[in-house]
């Protein structure tokens, strides 16, 4: 069975999914995930045609609440969380461009 | 420039909505609080929380999509997913392929209609700041991150590539801007940023396909706008005439320096793995609801330019200023009480313009009055203009004003010798105006304002001479 | 002792609150060390709170049906104050500044938390091993797994440390370890039972369900966490109805189908067994019963591990460093991301993370998520047309009895393959429950799992109660 999925293309997916993998992980993954993928290959060949998405198993909509506001969480829990704080705000380091 | 070149523009408006709280929960939507004091563990992005949906953020996201003549549509939210500081959940909800508000337009005050593309609503993002030397994001030591402003709510209004100018785009970011306050969706600050601008320029030959465009950001002012889109479209041009291609691409306009920078190659475009929005079901405004904010709309700027013009026998375009201005209801009034319209145009248009908090309180009957006063005569054009100031002023009746000036209209036996006096004293003149120069009439008028110490009307200055002329055969 | 019994005579003041704590948390004193069920037992907390119950009975005030009854909490369900770990390392520490409402209201209703219990890292897997602080034990042999991702929820209850635990079932997380463990467990209908404050693996799946010894402890503890919650926008908003009053009214006349598709081959044959054995009971008892098929339910495994990665890829974007827990530096935020997320997820984790973005990634997303999206429906429209000619399902709830430690860890399909017989319920969004019916050829439990449609849960509980009636001997502890 041919494999479906290359190891660049596991290199692109752990990038758009910011991990940052060992070569030993990419090797791992590239042939579990390309198992899996051959496993899932009946529901990628099914026909399908007609049929309508279900993203929720419920049927509801419009569920909306009020414009009033609710006291939310104080700054000092807030920031307690936080791995690195600086003058009331969240540090982190410098971002390189637009993108991360 | 070798030829001729077209410049297309689109632009993208995010404008944020006037809501107390944020779109999916409680917190306050407020600008210029202290950092992270409006934040809860949904805008937080927590681990466990889940978003529940502003009914007045749909209410405003609808009324915005009235005001642009869209289809309101059932709609669902998706996620876009990406990484970034300022991004909680590192994804935003937002509106994908089946948005709220499609397939609009909106009329410049020339009359030009600009196509809306979609009006779609979307989470905003917190707020970055660079620490390091400029301020800026490169060469930057360290960022700061505060939430308050994650989740706002936002509507996106994407504009057709339908502008053409600088002047253009302009226009339509102003008229962009007075609908939405009008709708009371929006306070239109663009300097909080309640309303931010992107733009989307490319060029092409006249005819031509369109070229590759290239998108602007970080425009923070009307006119920041226009000079971005001159120098991209500068820069686009010298481009492509020196053999070069334009690279899809977002660009920086970098406001001291008067140019746009490259920040990352659209070409490769991201990512964002789109997917519907499963902790958030589909909004599917009923007709009731659609028809209560259509009712609810307030008259919009054309609209108001529209009725204004039919009053005043004009243009939309000659009217516009005055609906910017908020002057046209009272103009509107005045005509109606008896004001004649070209005059009550102009003088709304030049002296309250001066004064708008005033001209907020002018009753209109009182402007009525002195725009037929002087229509009358029984003001000149300068004795109007001075009343109209002290009644903008003091409220004070308009006849009361002119009394106590002292401005009587002349008496007609007065004005007839002052101007039999002008004619005698420059006979060579005279000659020249009957044979027909009707220009030497305005140096007769000139003396006999003179004569009369400014209390003669230059219109019926006029008509004496002509009548004379006439009867002179 | 069920635990509506306890809580009667907490409420009656024939027991103290404090005393039944005290003897719980003795139990998880002795016996814990060698299952590993709790990440973290709460006792100062759990006394306290008894104390207040016992006050409350004291003032002649009625502090709820579960009245001093202590429960265990799944470790992703939050906890105001008190560490909440996913059993990752990525949130080692954390401790959320509020409560689940699940939480509020089993605490409302006057039950005890005693601690947090053991899952597999952000409810991924079927066994437990997954945690990154060790593994559960089976109480019934602690060379075996107790199941997942909820297993020491599971293995709580069945080891009596508490009669009542909460648990996540997205593909099968309660009702598989119930199974395993000899305990009941279920899985309610999507919606019927608020998400606000489980930390979320797959939002359309998920759903927080109850662990007791009894059918009757689970269905009261399902009335108390069950119904309308204003701060989840996927929360059904309707009366909940009268989940106990059926139990005893048996099964006569009810039609049950037994799902081909679940059956077969996958199933190990003493596990068949005693599922055959069940369809007897019930028909002994006045059911009809008979096979039916739900075609699709063939697509279920793999359309799940489509839908369910690719939601938890974008679930888990937000463990950055960034805002709490684990933070690993870097020279730039890219870099920091990137080690963060690297140190922080485990294998499992990191694998479906994976899967999921490559699902939904431009270009495949037609082909992967869209498709499941779409068999989902399918699904959805052959159990409709089952439920057309029957009340409830029957199946088994695991292929096989537990299976030892490190059996399945090496291959992550097989692993997946336990998940069969559940998966079809979370993608339909109807409810499931798994009780004790008897044991395997090596006397480990075996469970038999009841569907009912959405918002079946009065049915389900009908022929659950009739099930635990006439089941043979189970493992016993």
């Amino acid at each position: 069975m041919a494999a479906r999925l290359t190891r660049d293309e596991v290199a692109h997916v752990a990038r758009l999914a910011r991990l940052e993998l060992t070569d030993d992980e990419l090797e791992r993954f590239t042939s579990q995930l390309d198992a899996v993928l051959d496993h899932a290959a009946d529901v990628a060949s099914l026909d399908t045609a007609g049929i309508p998405p279900t993203a929720h198993p419920l049927a509801l909509v419009n569920v909306l609440r009020d414009d009033v506001a609710v006291a939310g969480l104080a700054r000092d829990e807030v920031l307690a969380m936080a791995p690195q704080a600086e003058d009331r705000r969240f540090r982190v380091p410098r971002i390189l461009g637009d993108e991360t | 420039m070798s030829g001729h070149w077209e410049t297309v523009i689109g632009l993208e408006v995010h404008c944020e909505l006037r809501t107390e709280t944020k779109l999916f929960c409680g917190c306050r939507n407020a600008f210029g609080d202290e950092p992270n004091t409006n934040v809860c563990p949904v805008c937080l992005g927590l681990p466990g929380s889940l978003p529940v949906l502003n009914r007045r953020a749909v209410d405003y996201a609808m009324r915005i999509g009235q005001a642009l003549h869209c289809d309101i549509r059932r709609s669902i939210f998706h996620r876009k997913n990406y990484f970034y500081p300022d991004m909680p959940k590192d994804y935003q909800v937002t509106q994908y392929d089946e948005p709220l508000n499609v397939d609009g337009w909106l009329e410049l005050p020339d009359g030009t209609r600009v196509g809306i593309e979609r009006a779609h609503m979307e989470e905003d993002t917190g707020k970055t700041q660079h620490v390091g030397v400029s301020g800026r994001i490169h060469g930057a030591d360290h960022s700061l991150v505060d939430y308050n402003r994650a989740g706002v709510p936002l509507v996106e209004i994407v504009g057709r590539p339908d502008l053409r100018t600088p002047d253009d785009a302009r226009a339509y970011v102003t008229e962009l801007r007075a609908i939405l306050v009008a709708t009371g969706a929006s306070d239109g600050k663009m300097e909080e940023g309640s309303l931010r601008v992107d733009a989307n320029v490319s060029v092409r030959r006249p005819g031509g396909p369109f070229g590759t465009r290239c998108e602007i950001k970080n425009l923070n002012s009307v006119r920041s706008l226009g000079r971005a889109i001159d120098y991209e479209t500068r820069r686009q041009i010298d481009l492509l005439e020196s053999g070069g291609r334009v690279v899809q691409e977002t660009r920086h306009w970098n406001e001291d320096e008067g140019r746009t920078t490259s920040m990352r190659s659209k070409e490769e475009a991201y990512d964002y793995r789109y997917f519907p929005e499963p902790d958030l079901v589909p909004i599917d405004p009923s007709e009731e609801w659609k028809a209560a904010v259509r009712s609810a709309l307030p008259v919009l700027p054309a609209e108001r330019r529209r009725r204004l013009a039919a009053a005043g026998g004009t243009t939309p375009g000659d009217v516009a200023l005055l609906v910017e201005l908020d002057l046209d209801e009272l103009v509107t009034a005045a005509i109606a009480a008896g004001a004649e319209p070209r005059l009550a145009i102009n003088r709304a248009g030049n002296e309250l313009a001066g004064d708008l908090e005033a001209a907020r309180h002018l009753d209109p009957a009182r402007f009525a009055t002195v725009c037929r006063m002087e229509a009358d005569g029984r003001l000149t054009a300068t004795q109007a203009k001075q009343v109209l100031a002290e009644v903008l002023a003091s409220g004070a009746d308009p006849e009361a004003v002119a009394e106590t000036r002292g401005f009587r209209p002349i008496e007609s036996g007065a004005l007839d010798i002052a101007v039999a006096d002008a004619i005698a004293a420059d006979p060579e003149g005279w000659a020249r105006y009957l044979a027909g120069e009707d220009k030497v009439a305005g140096a007769f008028v000139g003396k006999v304002m003179k004569a009369t110490g400014g209390k003669a009307d230059g219109k019926a200055v006029t008509a004496i001479l002509q009548a004379r002329r006439s009867s002179a055969g | 002792m069920s635990a509506v019994s306890l809580a009667a005579d907490v409420r009656a003041g024939r027991r103290s609150a404090v005393d039944v704590i005290d003897e719980h948390l003795a139990r998880i004193e002795a016996g814990d060390g060698a299952i590993h069920a709790f990440l973290e037992v709460t006792a100062t907390a759990a006394r306290a709170r008894a104390a207040a119950v016992d006050a409350r009975v004291a003032a002649g005030e009625d502090p709820g049906p579960l009245a001093g009854v202590p429960i265990a909490l799944k470790d992703n369900l939050c906890t105001r104050g008190v560490p909440t770990t996913c059993a990752s390392r990525i949130l080692d520490g954390w401790r959320p500044p509020y409560d689940a409402t699940v939480v509020s209201r089993v605490v409302a209703a006057g039950a005890v938390p005693l601690g947090k219990t053991n899952l597999d890292e952000f409810a991924m897997g079927s066994s437990t091993e997954n945690s990154a602080f060790g593994p559960t034990r089976n109480p019934h042999d602690p060379s075996r797994v107790p199941g997942g991702s909820s297993g020491g929820s599971a293995a709580a209850v069945a080891a009596r440390f508490a009669p009542l635990a909460l648990g996540s079932d997205t593909g099968g997380s309660i009702r598989q370890p119930a199974a395993l463990c000899g305990v009941v467990g279920l899985k309610p209908t999507y919606g019927l039972v608020s998400r606000y404050g489980l930390v979320a693996f797959a939002s359309s799946l998920d759903q927080i369900g109850p662990f007791a010894a009894t059918v009757a402890d689970a269905a009261t503890l399902l009335g108390v966490i069950a119904g309308h919650d204003p701060l989840d926008s996927t929360s059904w908003d309707a009366p909940v109805p009268d989940l106990l009053g059926a139990l005893g009214r048996g099964v006569d006349g009810l039609r049950v189908g037994i799902v081909r598709e679940l059956g077969g081959e996958g199933i190990a044959p003493d596990v068949a067994a005693r599922v055959g054995q069940a369809a007897d009971a019930l028909a002994a008892a006045g059911a009809k019963v008979d096979e039916v098929s739900v075609p699709a339910a063939r697509y279920a495994l793999s359309s799940y591990y489509l839908i369910a990665p690719a939601e938890c890829s974008s679930n888990l974007a937000r463990y950055d460093g960034v805002r709490y827990g684990l933070r690993v530096p870097g020279d730039d935020i890219g870099q920091m991301y990137g080690r963060t997320r690297e140190a922080g997820f485990g294998a499992e984790v990191k694998r479906r993370i994976m899967l999921g973005t490559y699902a939904l990634s431009a270009g495949y997303y037609d082909a992967y998520y869209g498709q499941a999206q779409r068999a989902r429906t399918l699904l959805i429209r052959d159990f409709a047309a089952a439920y057309e000619s029957f009340d409830v399902l029957l199946s088994a709830t695991a292929p096989t009895t537990a299976f030892p430690l490190g059996a399945k860890t090496t291959d992550p399909l097989s692993m997946y393959l336990s998940d069969v017989c559940t998966i079809p319920s979370n993608l339909a969004g109807h409810p499931a429950a798994s009780v004790p019916f008897g044991t395997g050829d090596d006397g480990l439990p075996v469970g038999v799992q009841v569907l009912a449609p959405a918002l079946g849960e009065v049915v389900m509980f009908r022929v659950a109660a009739a099930l635990e009636a006439a089941a043979p001997p189970g493992a016993g502890r």
